[in-house]
């Protein structure tokens, strides 16, 4: 496989990352909360885009939708009756209770539906491939890669040119400032939790060809999106970019060339980032 | 000495209260009523001892780790690469060589990580942790990579007490002296003025800034010990099973010794104990059957115990003989 | 009382500390003295609280040099500063919430006497800590809580035992941030009563709005405005200021 070839894998596996991490990043930059069960919401939405497929013969942007939508209340009602309760409690309190749903998510999965990997019915057009002049690649991860990017458009603007992305880096820049300027951040954060949720959601369901889609998917990923949402600084939309990138190439090209423990280097890069700049590599120092 | 109650109380504090040594009794009593069972006992054993070492950290300093089995493998592989790469078996100097291996990985990950804190330090015990099971995983000529080292034979103890393949008996007695050793040294540590200060440490790390304590040393120091105690755990493990494989250095064991203490009660010294029983004894007999269910079941119960109960069973009981109190003192 | 040459104690010299474009502290040159009664006042968002952070270690001053008994600490950190014999409580408590008033201050005794480190005694064995700590609650009439969770006590109780701590460190300059904010005024003499018993040399400044325990208390007052020295002087000089009345005290003082 040619450069190039290995560069577009990567990409859009870095690509799926960022989509379900970014709201992540966002939210834990926002409450400082430490949301270990993020993946656990990316997995349910996941597999209500692909059953709506399967199931309700919903086709393919409708499912996204029902996935975003379905996933963003589910949040919304946890956040307000659970999460919400330990804002204040100490971060082992939140590892614990995270885990804890994250074990529930899995394991409800597992009974509901079984533990084999769902399959992605993908529409006629993202399939086969696509002639980009230098290269033909797979239509699919293309169009991953399409989507991740202006993803990350969108939300720069959304962030530099609504009213609710300057209320967002404002809370996220100084909670206590905003707050007394008022804005409410308690409504604030169940709204992004909302986008958050509903974003990895899509990110689950549209990225099942790459990252594969099951009930332990939240497991098995969970050190990823923590080190993406880590290395990428917390709350900066263009750091998980960038972090989802790197890490989304580097696990690519790794998988190829070091099939058995090559991952020791993504954690390897990941300590020396973190401990060079602890704040991840576009946050603020200090925080 | 004044008159103040409250010092009189703080003075007796660490004096042994007649019900500490239920536990031993009860330890020594189990090796006669469940001579069938002594391998699970033992396996419970190793497990408290490795609970002890992390509440020292996560109860007493207030360092949220999740690599903490990183000490634990590498304890454990320590001695299972000695036995059997240089034919040393001699099961005591093996924990000794463990505690040192462990130790001095604690001390050097502790100086680099203990400078942040929060999801960073989160991660990057993580990392840390993740990076030694790769290592191992990719060592297979030390390590036995993913099928570990099986059939690991050792010598006796003191040169006197083989290991018992069949029944665990050996193993099982082995196991509760090492514990009750590795209790003793918790136990002290915590009733120091050291172990006085890592709960300040835990309860407001400004104050112990602004008393002037030397937070960081205080902080390396406790991890390093409690990276050694770890590492003692395994090595047992190895050597009361015969066996190493890369599940010693998994998220599963980090993320389980961390649930066994939150039920039992962090921060207590017997929480290790409540929590490693009781959790062990439901994994035994839950897990292998209704693997999904047992899951469902442990996620609820953390879920209920992060919002209620979250100084976990020992808790409760603290909670419960207050009322007791306040009821019957009017 | 005569004294041929006033040792000085805590001194800063031009200091100043920037947030991006905000001056906090400008150009401040301080002197605490041995033996110093020293208040330190100013309207909110003066910079009072930033400057017992710049002289206590919790913020590196962009310009200018904190010197304590001659010596320059200014890139020490806090806990070294604290064993050089600076000892502070802060604005809002910040105490062990969840151990007893005695355990409290037995850690704050513990480290000033080196015990702190010392993993084989335990802490009970130490007499020397206990009766010290002892000594320090009964200062503050804290005896009948020294038992106690400090979460567990009426905030005015809490406060004192923030002082408790600070003086269990007994240390040569003492710093108190709004000490006798949230001690209801009946209880409010035991704080002055407190300072009052300490050796002599000791040098202490308080940050108070309360004009009448400033008064009370101090033997010198500096006044604080926009992260400058507005004025400074003996409490009659301060009281008789025209310009600190027009910015400050206002009405306070014409009752």
């Amino acid at each position: 496989m040619d450069l190039l070839g290995i560069l577009l894998g990567g990409f859009a596996a870095g690509m799926v990352l960022f989509v379900v991490s970014v709201g992540l990043s966002v939210t834990m930059g926002l409450m400082g909360f430490v949301n270990l069960a993020h993946g656990g919401f990316a997995m349910l939405g996941g597999y209500v885009i692909v059953l709506a497929m399967k199931g309700w013969g919903l086709s393919f942007f409708p499912a996204l939708a029902v996935g975003f939508v379905a996933i963003a209340a589910l949040s919304v009602l946890l956040e307000r009756t659970l999460y919400a309760r330990l804002y204040r409690a100490s971060e082992l309190d939140q590892v614990l209770f995270t885990i804890g749903l994250v074990f529930i998510m899995i394991s409800s999965m597992t009974l509901a539906i079984g533990p084999e990997t769902q399959v992605l019915q993908l529409p006629e057009w993202l399939r086969g491939q696509v002639d980009l002049g230098v290269i033909r690649y797979r239509t699919y991860s293309v169009a991953m890669i399409v989507f991740g990017v202006a993803l990350v458009v969108a939300l720069w603007l959304g962030f530099e040119r609504t009213t609710l992305g300057a209320r967002i880096r404002a809370a996220v820049d100084n909670r206590r400032m905003a707050a007394s300027l008022g804005v409410d951040v308690g409504r604030l954060f169940t709204v992004t939790f909302a986008i958050g949720s509903g974003l990895a959601a899509v990110g689950a369901g549209l990225g099942a060809e790459i990252l594969g889609l099951d009930p332990q998917y939240p497991l098995r990923y969970l050190a990823y999106f923590l080190i993406v949402v880590a290395v990428g600084g917390l709350g900066r939309v263009t750091g998980v970019f960038y972090a989802a990138l790197l890490i989304g190439v580097l696990d690519f090209v790794l998988k190829i060339y070091f099939p058995k423990g090559g991952t020791i280097f993504i954690y390897a890069l990941t300590l020396i980032l973190l401990l060079w700049r602890p704040q991840g590599l576009f946050g603020k120092r200090g925080a | 000495m004044s008159g103040l109650p409250a010092a009189h109380a703080m003075a007796a504090r660490h004096r042994l209260q007649w019900w500490e040594a239920l536990p031993w009794v009860a330890g020594v009593a189990a090796f006669f009523l469940f001579p069938n069972y002594l391998a699970f006992g033992t396996q419970v054993l190793v497990t408290i001892l490795f609970a002890l070492s992390l509440d020292l950290v996560l109860g007493y300093a207030g360092i949220v780790t999740l690599g903490h089995a990183a000490f634990f493998g590498a304890g454990a592989y320590t001695v299972g690469m000695l036995a059997q790469h240089l034919g040393w078996n001699e099961p005591l100097s093996g924990l000794a060589a463990a505690a040192l291996v462990a130790g001095t990985i604690g001390l050097v990950s502790g100086l680099v990580l203990l400078r942040t804190h929060g999801l960073t330090l989160l991660m990057l015990t993580l990392c840390t942790m993740a990076l030694l099971e790769q290592a191992a995983n990719m060592g297979a000529a030390w390590t036995g990579g993913f099928d570990g080292m099986p059939g690991l034979s050792f010598g006796k103890i003191l040169g006197l007490f083989a290991f018992d393949v069949l029944y665990f008996r050996s193993q099982y007695l082995y196991a509760l002296v090492v514990l009750f050793l590795g209790f003793l040294l918790v136990r002290m540590l915590v009733y120091s003025s050291f172990g006085q200060g890592l709960t300040g440490v835990r309860e407001n790390l400004l104050r112990m800034h602004a008393v002037g304590a030397p937070v960081r040393a205080r902080l390396v120091i406790a991890y390093t010990i409690s990276a050694a105690l770890a590492g003692v755990a395994g090595a047992l493990f190895t050597q009361t099973n015969a066996f190493v494989n890369l599940a010693v250095l998994g998220l599963e064991r980090a993320a389980g010794v961390l649930i066994i203490l939150i039920l039992g009660g962090y921060g207590r010294l017997y929480g290790a104990f409540v929590g490693a029983i009781l959790y062990l004894l439901l994994e035994h007999t839950l897990a292998k059957a209704y693997p999904t269910a047992w899951q469902l079941g442990l996620g609820l119960t953390l879920v209920a115990v992060a919002l209620y109960a979250r100084n976990g069973i020992l808790g409760i009981v603290d909670a419960l003989r207050r009322r007791l109190a306040a009821w019957s003192a009017p | 009382m005569e004294r041929a040459v006033s040792a000085t104690m805590l001194e800063t010299r031009r200091l100043c500390k920037n947030f991006g474009a905000l001056e906090v502290a400008r150009d401040i040159d301080f002197r605490l003295d041995a033996g110093a009664r020293h208040a330190l006042i100013g309207p909110n968002g003066a910079g009072k609280t930033t400057l017992v952070n710049l002289l206590t270690g919790l913020l590196q001053p962009t310009r200018g040099a904190v010197l304590l008994q001659g010596e320059d600490v200014t890139t020490l950190a806090q806990a070294k500063r604290v064993k050089r014999g600076i000892a502070r409580t802060f604005q809002i408590n910040q105490l062990f919430r969840g151990l007893s008033v005695l355990e409290n201050v037995c850690i704050a005794v513990a480290e000033r006497l080196g015990a702190g480190g010392s993993m084989l005694r335990p802490a009970g064995r130490r007499a020397e800590v206990i009766g010290e700590a002892v000594r320090v609650i009964e200062m503050l009439r804290l005896q009948d809580d020294a038992g106690r969770r400090v979460a567990e006590l009426p905030y005015g109780r809490q406060r004192l035992v923030e002082i408790a701590i600070a003086l269990g460190l007994d240390p040569r300059v003492l710093l108190l941030d709004e000490p006798a904010a949230g001690i209801p005024s009946a209880e409010s003499h035991i704080l002055l009563d407190a300072i009052a018993t300490l050796p002599a040399e000791i040098a202490v400044l308080i940050i108070e709005h309360d004009m009448d325990l400033v008064f009370r208390f101090a033997r010198r007052i500096t006044v604080l405005v926009s992260g400058a020295i507005f004025a400074e002087g003996t409490p009659e000089e301060i009281a008789a200021n025209r310009d600190v009345r027009a910015v400050y005290l206002g009405s306070a003082l014409d009752a």
